[in-house]
């Protein structure tokens, strides 16, 4: 098994574990920290390729992984702020009890 | 595929496990920050320290503090931090799909045949990161600079308590 196969098959299970805490717990924090785990098996995958696997410009992967980041805490803190406002409306964070849009 | 590879996967894959298994809310979170700390050092493992660095200052510094937070002003009783565990069947489905999941991406992995060449490690320095930003891709700097102002004005009006109704004038 070459390294990139390791460092993909990881970033696989790494993204399975975090698909399983998305879809499984039903704290509206817990989901949150699972799609965050998604988004750091995806930035393994571009320093896998980065390194193991040849370009053309050597900066290309790293570039792309500090923007993935930044866009991530973007992302980190509206979903906060909205789990803020769930608690706030409806005092726990249960999302099978976030049912108020349903038609 | 070194030692110290083998033990970073552990240490991520181990954490993480850890915390789709726990009750306790704290302590998920608290796994989850030294599951993004294992990536951290795979990222330096991997050559690329700038993004190691980052990855620790945006990850363990700032967004464990955030979530943390958001633990600590959600719950009103030490009895709120145990989450109830999971439905059986949610779960057993939420286990089928992220198995499903590896498993095609695994196939996919060991299908495709790769370069089998090997290939030096890339030169990047810092100061070759920063030429790149300014130059190359100064547009999207600035792009994100405006989309991180915008995502905080919005989470501070998201969390923001609606004001209380004014008092009628008498």
């Amino acid at each position: 098994m070459s390294p990139l196969q390791g460092c993909l098959l990881l970033s696989a299970a790494l993204f399975s574990v975090g698909l399983v805490i998305a879809l499984a717990r039903s704290n509206a924090i817990l989901v949150l920290l699972g799609i965050e785990l998604m988004l750091n098996a995806a930035n393994l995958n571009f320093i896998a390729f980065w390194r193991f696997h040849g370009g053309t410009a050597p900066a290309t992967g790293v570039i792309f992984v500090l923007f993935a980041i930044a866009v991530a805490a973007a992302e980190a803190a509206v979903g906060l702020a909205l789990v803020i406002a769930l608690y706030r409306h409806q005092k726990n964070l249960r999302l099978q009890e976030a049912t108020r849009l349903r038609g | 595929m070194t030692f110290t590879f083998l033990i970073l996967a552990v240490i991520i894959l181990g954490s993480a496990l850890a915390a789709a298994l726990r009750p306790n809310l704290i302590h998920c979170a608290l796994l989850l920050v030294v599951s993004w700390l294992g990536v951290a050092g795979f990222y330096l493992w991997a050559g690329a320290e700038f993004v190691a660095f980052a990855q620790v200052l945006v990850y363990v510094g700032a967004l464990s503090m955030v979530v943390l937070f958001a633990v600590l002003l959600t719950r009103q009783s030490r009895a709120e931090l145990r989450v109830d565990a999971p439905e059986t069947r949610r779960a057993v489905w939420a286990v089928i799909a992220g198995v499903a999941v590896s498993g095609v991406i695994g196939t996919a992995v060991f299908a495709t045949k790769w370069d089998s060449a090997p290939v030096t490690a890339p030169e990047i320095t810092v100061r070759g990161i920063g030429l790149e930003l300014m130059g190359a891709h100064a547009a999207a700097l600035l792009l994100l600079g405006v989309l991180l102002t915008a995502a905080l004005l919005g989470a501070v009006v998201l969390a923001a308590p609606d004001r209380p109704e004014k008092e009628e004038k008498s």
